[in-house]
């Protein structure tokens, strides 16, 4: 559903990726994985809009999607995680999901302000859905807190929770497992299933190899922004350049 | 939500009932910039306390709504009341475009931009003498009135400018709770993520922008309705910093701080007037004590310093809003 086709970004006299074409399916967890420098957290700003390729496409299904700003993504369904957790700190756990349900609610700025009775009644509304996305990722008994305050890993599972909020079809998440430890990190794998299980396409920005070759159906390999090799894990793992780019041998 | 309201009414009585206790005088008088000082600190505090974007030019705004219900009153006789939407609406449109380039800025340089906005629009008031009678003013501004009352005394325009405060405070506590007052939170703790989260930042910035300015402009009608008379010299670049300090002061993004921060910077110059020629560094040594002292504001040092002085209780919640 999502098609990146002959992606080309040059920083100064850097080129960051190079002719990178690769595909996000529906209900499938696909990940990308490579070095450091390899050009993964680059794709994911391109792709959510942040930075404006150099050359090369995205497309939304058929929708040419190429340089259109985040919030409007966000209203064609597509959402992305921070590899630094970017929460709103001073707002409550729940608010910040509340915030999701931006795209889903439509009261301007005069009916906020007047109470009229619908509005109270989408206020409602995004309460109650809030609290469901809070409980899917399992912190809904932390909903009162300040989202600054939450432990490192439940900032994570508040990001998703937030973005799952917007009812996306593709959701990219950028290294979702740093800073987690590993019975952290196994409660992740099972969130980012259940996620795919509600039959939207994950991408998945990961240096955790255990996590990558458990939880992802297809796998693209990037290096020094070129893209090495794509694959089922299986394929991946047998591929002597991969092993190579990331032990450094040959 | 219902404490909230229960909050607000109670707040609301207290100052309905407090003209009871001093007839008239010159308090009364003091109390009357008080609620226009607020509305206008709300107006900002909407924009600085919530969407995070600063502006040292809003006494500017003021001005303008001051000066178009003057002349447009005092000059074409028209209704006062229309007056005063018609310098709203103008002003709000004003901001709304000037908004989109300025608000590109962030940081310093949007503190320079509305900065500059701000004397510009001063030097209008001052040279556009035709219009606005430069630096000798403007008079014979009518007073508001609704059928045969007539609002020309202090106690009748107290209940008149609190009305409007009172009105302002509500409706922006409510914005502050609504899915516009999250997302303007959002930004200002994160712009990117509000973004990916489908709020359009940039419109809603210039929309929060023009909104405030609007407040600021009926603040000024209110004003000039009241003294019946307008000079440059009270919407300078000092009462633009004066507005921010009451903001800061009284707690960013928190409404009832900005009604005690504008109590505060109203009264204590009128407090300070014993020490005669001391009173300006005294008052500068209280800015500064306070804003090392209690960086959340008054809006978070008060229950702190209610709660310090009462005897002991189990731990409350912390009330702001």
């Amino acid at each position: 559903m999502l098609r990146i086709s002959g992606i080309t970004q040059i920083f100064g006299g850097l080129i960051a990726l190079d002719n990178v074409s690769l595909t996000f399916r529906r209900e499938e967890i696909t990940g990308i994985i490579g070095p450091n420098g390899a050009g993964k957290t680059t794709l994911f700003n391109i792709v959510s809009g942040i930075y404006r390729q150099t050359s090369g496409a995205v497309h939304l299904d058929d929708r040419d999607i190429s340089g259109a700003p985040p919030e409007k993504l966000a209203l064609l369904g597509m959402v992305r995680t921070f590899q630094n957790v970017e929460l709103f700190g001073r707002m409550t756990v729940l608010e910040n999901v509340m915030v999701g349900l931006h795209t889903r609610s439509h009261s301007g700025i005069l009916a906020c302000a007047l109470k009229l009775p619908g509005n109270l009644k989408e206020e409602r509304g995004i309460r109650e859905r809030a609290m469901q996305w809070l409980d899917f990722v399992g912190i809904a008994d932390m909903a009162t807190l300040d989202a600054a305050n939450l432990p490192f890993g439940k900032g994570r599972l508040l990001e998703i929770a937030r973005a799952m909020a917007m009812e996306p079809r593709i959701i990219l998440m950028d290294e979702p497992a740093a800073g987690l430890n590993s019975r952290e990190t196994v409660e992740l794998a099972l969130l980012i299933r259940k996620v795919r299980e509600s039959g939207i396409a994950v991408a998945l920005v990961e240096h955790d190899m255990e996590l990558v070759m458990d939880v992802c159906d297809y796998i693209h390999v990037l290096n020094l922004g070129r893209k090495l090799d794509e694959g089922t894990q299986r394929e991946i793992q047998e591929n002597k350049e991969v092993i190579a780019a990331y032990l450094g041998e040959g | 939500m219902k404490r909230e309201l229960l909050k607000f009414l109670i707040f609301a009585a207290l100052l309905l009932l407090l003209p009871l206790f001093f007839q008239g005088g010159y308090l009364l008088n003091v109390l009357l910039f008080v609620g226009i000082h607020t509305i206008l600190a709300i107006g900002l505090n909407l924009l600085l306390g919530f969407a995070g974007q600063i502006s040292l030019g809003h006494a500017a705004f003021f001005g303008m709504g001051a000066y178009l219900s003057g002349i447009l009153t005092a000059t074409y006789n028209v209704n006062p009341w229309l007056a005063m939407i018609i310098a709203a609406v103008v002003v709000g449109i004003m901001a709304f475009l000037i908004g989109f380039p300025i608000l590109k800025l962030k940081g310093h340089y949007l503190a320079m931009a509305t900065l500059g906005l701000g004397i510009i629009i001063y030097i209008v008031f001052n040279e556009a003498v035709d219009l606005t009678g430069g630096p000798s003013g403007l008079s014979g501004i009518p007073n508001l009135s609704i059928g045969s009352l007539i609002f020309d005394n202090d106690l009748k325009n107290y209940y008149l400018i609190w009305a409007f405060t009172l009105a302002t405070m509500l409706l922006s506590i409510n914005l502050a709770h609504s899915r516009i007052g999250r997302a303007l939170r959002a930004i200002h703790d994160s712009e990117v993520a509000a973004r990916v989260m489908g709020v359009n930042a940039r419109l809603l910035k210039v929309q929060i922008f023009s909104l405030s300015a609007a407040i600021s402009a009926i603040a000024g009608s209110l004003y000039a309705h009241t003294m019946t008379f307008v000079s440059p010299a009270s919407f300078g670049f000092n009462f633009s910093i004066e507005l921010l300090t009451m903001v800061v002061i009284g707690g960013l993004g928190s409404i009832y701080g900005s009604f005690l921060g504008a109590a505060l910077l109203t009264l204590l110059p009128e407090m300070l007037r014993a020490f005669q020629d001391y009173d300006i560094v005294i008052y500068g040594l209280l800015l500064i004590l306070m804003t090392m002292f209690m960086p959340g504001g008054l809006a978070r040092a008060f229950p702190a310093i209610v709660a310090a002085i009462s005897p002991k209780k189990p731990e409350g919640g912390q009330g702001s809003a």
